[in-house]
């Protein structure tokens, strides 16, 4: 079975998409020589009128997509640093999400945002770390993060072929994972559809994107003492309530491992989704970013910011022990 | 006898200065809530630069938006519904003032974001222009939104990519309460031709100026032309918004007010027109509007069962916050 990297799971959908529906176009900075190898061999086969380099003008490109969106275009915008959706949140959030409701359902903006390397990079420092799908999950922009190489390329085909705007995070952290995968059975991945990893009986790990892989390891490693499932939302927005809470409703124990800054963060929402309705046996725990981090160059304290599988294992055993 | 294209520069004029006026109506008697950007003594652009259009041209605008909407050829009645939140309005009520489209006749939308229409226009006019055609749209925005970093890209991605976007200006000499002469370094045309647009400037009094002015864009455009801009001066005759009728405030001299209302888009319109043709078009204009008040106000009330229907066109529903 051939190795498929996430990376180029991710270009395999693109080309696709394109290939499936001539309303598909890309647009970004430097996606024509594909400086964020995403987009690479596109530009060749689908024609500069498909893919388009942009000037660095990231808030008026964003409402040009939506603009072509309104007028019957599917197009997908690369941002090569995920920082770049604090300059244009406003443009996502305030024009291309609000646009169907406040115009009483007379259009639709079916715009992807894919961000490929979200999360540290390790040693690119403060302005160039973020990883903010929580802000997006909060306004109500639906919100993939893909842990897998079948998933990115699934969710990126659901992303694309979505009636609403859909930010895709691909986190640095899980951009040169590779599997072994059947080509063709490769398969669109529902949005709002979560996915069980690992299954167990003692305690819910909630892993978002590339921790996923973390939340694996860690369960391996302690698979002797605990069985611990691994639950990936994969859609951050519409969460998957339904495929957690039966989880949940088997082991009795929550811990969410997030790359998110703690305040606000996916994380609380996942445990504030879960004790709403499901009575756990122990606290539950979360593994986060701390209160409003900035991602510190020098890679120990890079790291040091970053939920981390020691963290994630002192979190188990503690639910483990508190009940 | 007069000549049609004038009458019906007049009429869409009167429309709107009569719609504002009825509407400011509705404000004081409480059917609209939250009040509205009156467009009273700009109207002359918003007519004058849609009779340049085709039914097939795409417009946006912005929170003081009714004329585009109006005289890009939405109905008066469920204009005026949408005003009043009501279901039979253009949006289903979901919109209001500054939010009103009618994708049925090329209106994108009000936007009530400063300079945000630009880049959106760029983008919708270059989808259309991919399926072949020769569509061009219209953004307006005010003189407050020539200082907005996202329009100067716009101009930017436009002019380098050649969209057949008229980008006009309608300079009302104040950006809510801030002068012109406060905010604006340079000049408006000179900022679209720094980006190597067509720019010029024409007096938004008067209608008939504004549409000769358009027409001649519109017809390099359609001949494959780039983006231009119009900066067309005008004066805002009423307030920035009607709560300025509850609470004055002080920052337009009176002897420039009066200056101001003195070219009256209105008048200048109907000074065109035979006595007999202008009193017609005047009937014509109250019945129109007799019956969207009566259309408006017996709308139903939406349903706050479905306070967030149409949040996503691809049909996923949102949880409830209880």
């Amino acid at each position: 079975m051939p190795r498929l990297s996430y990376r180029r799971a991710l270009t395999r959908a693109l080309a696709d998409e394109m290939t499936r529906d001539p309303d598909v176009f890309l647009l970004g900075e430097d996606i024509r020589v594909a400086a964020s190898n995403v987009t690479a061999g596109l530009l060749k086969r689908f024609g500069p009128d498909r893919v388009l380099d942009t000037p660095l003008s990231e808030q008026a490109f964003t409402s040009f997509a939506t603009g072509a969106a309104l007028l019957g275009t599917r197009p997908v915008i690369e941002f090569q640093i995920p920082s770049l959706l604090f300059l244009v949140f406003e443009q996502i959030v305030n024009h291309a999400h609000k646009f169907p409701l406040m115009t009483g359902g007379q259009c639709a903006v079916p715009v992807t945002y894919l961000v490929p390397g979200s999360g540290s990079r390790t040693g690119w420092a403060g302005q160039h770390s973020d990883h903010p799908y929580s802000l997006f999950a909060h306004v109500g922009v639906t919100t993939v993060v893909p842990a897998t190489p079948a998933d990115a390329y699934g969710l990126l085909v659901s992303a694309v072929r979505c009636d609403d705007p859909v930010v895709v995070f691909a986190p640095a952290g899980a951009m040169e994972v590779r599997a072994d995968v059947d080509l063709a059975a490769l398969v669109p991945v529902p949005l709002g559809r979560g996915r069980v990893h690992r299954a167990g009986d003692d305690v819910t790990v909630v892993a978002v994107g590339h921790l996923v892989h973390d939340a694996l390891a860690v369960a391996e490693d302690i698979a002797d003492q605990v069985s611990v499932e691994v639950f990936d939302p994969r859609t951050l927005y519409p969460f998957d309530w339904d495929g957690l809470w039966e989880s949940v409703s088997r082991t009795g124990r929550l811990v969410v491992v997030d790359d998110s800054n703690r305040a606000c963060g996916i994380g609380a929402e996942v445990i504030a989704g879960v004790v709403e309705r499901v009575r756990l046996v122990a606290p539950p725990r979360r593994v986060t970013r701390p209160d409003g981090a900035v991602l510190p160059f020098a890679p120990a304290l890079d790291r040091a910011v970053q939920p981390g599988r020691e963290q994630l294992r002192a979190a188990i055993q503690n639910v483990m022990k508190d009940g | 006898m007069t000549d049609p294209e004038e009458v019906r520069l007049y009429r869409t004029v009167r429309l709107i200065r009569r719609f504002e006026e009825r509407a400011i109506g509705l404000v004081r008697s409480g059917h609209i809530v939250g009040g509205i950007h009156p467009y009273l003594g700009q109207e002359g652009i918003a007519a004058g630069v849609c009779a340049a259009l085709r039914a097939d041209d795409v417009v946006a605008g912005t929170h003081r938006g009714h004329g585009h909407v109006l005289a890009k050829g939405a109905d008066p009645a469920r204009m005026l519904a949408e005003l009043c939140g009501r279901e039979n309005g253009l949006n289903r009520g979901r919109g209001g003032s500054m939010h009103a489209a009618d994708f049925g006749v090329g209106v994108l939308g009000a936007n009530a974001i400063v300079g945000a229409s630009g880049a959106i226009m760029t983008g919708a006019v270059w989808a259309a222009r991919r399926r072949g055609g020769d569509v061009v749209g219209v953004s307006f925005f005010g003189d407050g939104a020539v200082n907005e970093g996202m329009l100067l890209e716009a101009f930017n991605l436009a002019a380098l990519w050649r969209v057949p976007v008229l980008f006009v200006c309608e300079n009302n000499g104040y950006a809510t309460t801030m002068p012109v002469d406060g905010a604006v370094a340079g000049t408006i045309t000179g900022r679209a031709e720094a980006f190597g647009m067509p720019a010029s400037v024409v007096d938004g009094q008067d209608p008939e100026a504004v549409r000769a002015v358009t027409a001649a864009a519109v017809a390099r455009m359609r001949a494959g032309g780039g983006p231009e801009l119009i900066e067309a001066r005008t004066y805002r005759f009423d307030a920035h918004h009607t709560f300025e009728h509850a609470v004055r405030l002080d920052y337009r001299p009176p002897d420039e007010v009066a200056r101001g209302r003195s070219r009256d888009p209105v008048e200048i319109a109907g000074a065109r027109l035979s006595d007999a043709d202008r009193a017609a078009v005047d009937a014509e204009v109250e019945t129109t509007l007799d019956a969207a008040v009566e259309f408006a106000l017996a709308g139903p009330e939406p349903d706050p069962a479905d306070a967030l229907a149409y949040l996503y066109a691809s049909g996923l529903t949102a949880r409830g916050g209880g």
